[in-house]
């Protein structure tokens, strides 16, 4: 440590279209230290990362490896120059269906030197070469689809440190992995540390960060937000970083609810976490906010009857609820927009009044005869309510905004009376503007049911929400009534405590 | 920008939407000129009578194509229905309403199967149909060692079949009814004909109809949406079983016997229309209406070229160049086909 580095971006830029997605970032990574690059959706890791693994061209800035200017055009150059990422999806660096020899040496199967005839005995023995310099404990002659996810990872990382690189870039390598299985992870980055190769970890998960991090690096809105290298690490800084405030707030008047809507006892959502038990009361607007996978996804989709939970109980309006479909939750007066729009919630075919009644055809049909003026006159009022920009209420979803889209998937849900509104990143991939109606109507028409948001941004719940639960490790580790906010409490509570740090 | 860039969008639009029905039109005034007797009610009714059998099992097929999906089956479910109609009556000796029974309940049962196959045990739908299509071509050949059926026949033990094909089922391939001229209308147009207007209320003015394109267009929201979407799939599957099923009993009362070398072609014109149905109006997606005129236009150009003296052994040709074509309008042009 203390060395030069050996690794170095300098006021990388790159924008797409008239979005700027990096603003100039400038990075050091040094032998033998795992730096942490921590950031929300969209605050330019993944561009980042593909700009220095060659995927991406680079706007502007330069970079340099080991003190020679560092250009990729594409990621093949990138990894003969010594530069070597591993990407988020295991499944992208594998091949399922060859066994782990071949997937060894996959990489020295094309390009110019590569032998016309495929050698079964010559792959072994390379691929036996490369498994011993890793330590991979692995028969060779497995089916990747055979493996464990994390084996499947020693694979792609085996076959990427064959070419012994300077810099190897792991992103969110453990977003799929168990617990036990990352310890293995963990035990080979230790080792690569040891044998000096510059390391960068992109991560959300705090016990991740806590057991490998060396420095952290904390990116918003594309730029570095901090940089954290003295010891002990400032993590909650880290995170205050990387969610920091960079709006003027609207001031929230935050309102307490006496009538419970739902009550939760003891749910456990996942293997070995804490049970969650919370009330949500009428009238109330809640945000649950935590890192992205911790959890929240889970709990909201256990709330409308996706998944079960492995133990616990609820209670709405004083009867017990255990909804076993989502058509169930919804007849119980449970509704949920469902985050990434686009995959969860809109019907690419259907337009915008289509959408809108989609789950609510029962109640919109006499002797299964849909009833489309009633069908369009919801859709109209729907539009009105909440500001949607559009022809007509006819037009098709794929003609809208992000943010007008949003707004169509929050009015379908409005359509009709809930008693628990439950949203998942409402905020996600929606401008300003749009993002503020739609939170000013979900304040307005509060009364009559609980609401609950789940949000990863900070300034979401803070602008929203009457009181806001911190949620880490699947389960809810801090309370706060939105009013006089110890911000520091807070963001600690989001940093998690060192819950598995011993693994 | 100009305002000829707007007109040529907008001519663009109009080739999508009315494209095929002007082909049709044309194609109709084209025979009318050049074909003798082209136009004439009898030759009308012909053209429908050709395309009834196939209509009944695209219109099928266009069930599971809405929610997604494929099935391969419906030609060895009418093959497997109408051997089974002859196999109820000539065999066993049973009556129209027991065959009919039969033959539907065949269709519903193959339905629900092809629905299990692809909803619960996972395997994709264009190989659990096409598996269920090898299974029924050799499963109907096995009561009768592979011969055809008919009254008289020899069976497997020596016996002879003594049964007959009742009045009232052959009436259903040869009865015709009035129409301002006696003896016009066949019944199996008149069967196409409710059939297709059944299934596009169904699928256009009804809450499941909505939900199965929902189903179709994106499968998770419609799920977040309450919707039980295996139960819509293997709906689908039913109604095709049904539907071929039906194509089945009509074509064993054409043939008045159990054929086992009829219907080879029933699945690649069914599913012809069906996929010829994406152009029409430029809905580009699967539509009941569509699919009926598809198998129209299918209809009308092997009519009125025969009419024209084509041989027979260009058909099929035919049949692929109008597919073919209808297939760029409906994803090239519309640019936004989505399977």
């Amino acid at each position: 440590m203390g060395n030069d580095a050996v690794f170095r971006v300098d006021g990388l830029r790159k924008s797409f279209g008239p979005i700027e997605v990096l603003g100039g970032v400038s990075l050091d990574l040094h032998a033998g230290e795992v730096t942490v690059l921590m950031g929300a959706n969209g605050a330019g890791k993944s561009t980042l990362v593909k700009i220095i693994s060659g995927v991406y061209e680079r706007g502007g800035g330069t970079m340099s490896l080991a003190g020679q200017n560092f250009a990729p055009k594409t990621p093949a150059e990138a990894i003969r120059a010594g530069v070597v990422t591993v990407h988020q999806n295991i499944n992208d660096g594998v091949v399922a269906d060859l066994d782990v020899a071949t997937n060894l040496t996959l990489d020295r199967l094309s390009g110019s030197g590569a032998p016309t005839l495929f050698n079964p005995r010559r792959v072994r023995r390379e691929a036996k070469a490369v498994a011993n310099r890793m330590g991979l404990m692995i028969d060779l002659k497995a089916r990747i689809s055979d493996l464990s996810l994390a084996d499947r990872q020693m694979v792609a990382i085996a076959r990427a440190m064959a070419h012994q690189p300077k810099v190897l870039i792991l992103d969110e390598p453990t977003s799929s992995l168990s617990s036990a299985e990352a310890d293995r992870l963990f035990a080979l980055l230790d080792w690569l540390r040891e044998q000096g190769v510059a390391i960068l970890y992109i991560s959300h998960r705090m016990s991740d960060i806590r057991r490998l991090a060396d420095r952290i690096v904390s990116m918003r809105d594309g730029v570095v937000s901090g940089v954290f290298d003295s010891k002990p690490l400032d993590y909650e800084g880290a995170v205050n970083a990387m969610l920091g405030r960079k709006i003027q707030l609207d001031r929230i008047v935050a309102r307490n609810s006496a009538r419970p809507v739902l009550t939760i006892d003891g749910l456990r959502i996942a293997e070995g976490s804490r049970p969650i038990s919370l009330t949500l009361g009428d009238g109330e607007v809640v945000a649950i906010t935590g890192l992205v996978g911790v959890g929240k996804t889970a709990l909201a989709e256990t709330l409308f009857g996706v998944r079960k939970p492995l133990s616990g109980t609820m209670v709405l309006n004083g009867k017990a609820y255990a909804p076993g479909s989502t058509g169930e939750a919804i007849a119980a007066g449970v509704f949920l927009v469902a985050k990434d729009r686009s995959e969860n919630g809109i019907v690419g075919d259907f337009n915008i009044q289509e959408n809108i009644s989609l789950p609510f055809h029962k109640r919109m049909s006499r002797l299964g005869v849909l009833k489309r003026r009633v069908e369009r006159a919801t859709a109209r009022r729907q539009i009105g309510e909440l500001g949607i920009v559009c022809r007509s209420e006819k037009d098709e979803m794929s003609a809208l905004s992000g943010g007008n889209q949003q707004k169509v998937m929050v009015a379908r849900w409005m359509s009709q009376a809930a008693r628990l509104f439950i949203l998942d990143e409402p905020f996600q991939g929606v401008d300003i503007s749009a993002r503020r109606d739609i939170a000013a109507k979900l304040r307005a028409s509060a009364n009559g049911r609980a609401t609950l948001l789940f949000v990863t941004e900070l300034d979401e719940a803070l602008e929203t929400a009457d009181r806001i639960l911190v949620m880490s490790e699947q389960s809810i580790v801090g309370e706060h009534r939105n009013a006089d906010i110890d911000l520091e409490r807070l963001l600690a509570e989001v940093a998690g405590g060192p819950l598995h740090s011993a693994a | 920008m100009s305002s000829g860039w707007v007109r040529m969008a907008a001519a663009r639009d109009h080739a999508i939407r009315y494209g095929f029905i002007v082909l049709l039109f044309g194609l109709i005034a084209y025979f009318a000129i050049a074909a003798d007797g082209f136009v004439s009610p009898q030759s009308a009714v012909f053209i429908f009578q050709s395309v009834a059998i196939t209509g009944v099992l695209a219109l099928g097929v266009t069930a599971t194509l809405v929610v997604g999906g494929f099935d391969l089956s419906i030609g060895s479910v009418a093959t497997s229905a109408m051997m089974a109609a002859a196999y109820v009556m000539v065999v066993l000796e049973q009556n129209a309403v027991v065959a009919i029974v039969a033959c539907l309940l065949i269709g519903a049962v193959v339905g629900l199967i092809n629905g299990w196959l692809i909803v619960y045990m996972r395997v994709p739908d264009l190989l659990a149909t096409l598996g269920m299509m090898f299974l029924l071509v050799g499963l109907q050949r096995i009561p009768t060692e592979g011969r055809s059926i008919a009254t008289g026949m020899t069976m497997p033990d020596g016996s002879v079949a003594n049964g007959t094909f009742g009045r009232a089922f052959l009436a259903l391939g040869r009865h015709r009814f009035d129409f301002f001229i006696p003896n016009l209308i066949p019944v199996s147009v008149v069967v196409l004909l409710v059939l297709a207007v059944l299934i596009w209320f169904f699928l256009e003015y009804t809450r499941f109809g909505r939900m199965m394109y929902a189903v179709g267009s994106n499968q998770r929201a419609a799920e977040l949406a309450g919707a039980p979407v295996k139960a819509y799939k293997i709906w689908a599957y039913v109604i095709s079983g049904v539907f071929a099923s039906i194509g089945g009993i009509l074509l064993a009362a054409r043939l008045g016997r159990g054929d086992i070398a009829s219907g080879n072609n029933l699945l690649l014109d069914a599913v012809a229309a069906a996929l010829i149905g994406y152009a029409v109006l430029g809905a580009a997606k699967p539509n009941a209406f569509g699919t009926a005129v598809g198998a129209v236009f299918v209809g009308v150009l092997l009519q009125g070229l025969t009419m024209m003296n084509a041989p027979y052994y260009t058909q099929d040709f035919i049949k692929g160049v109008v597919l073919v074509v209808a297939l760029v309008f409906t994803f090239a042009l519309s640019g936004r086909g989505t399977r």
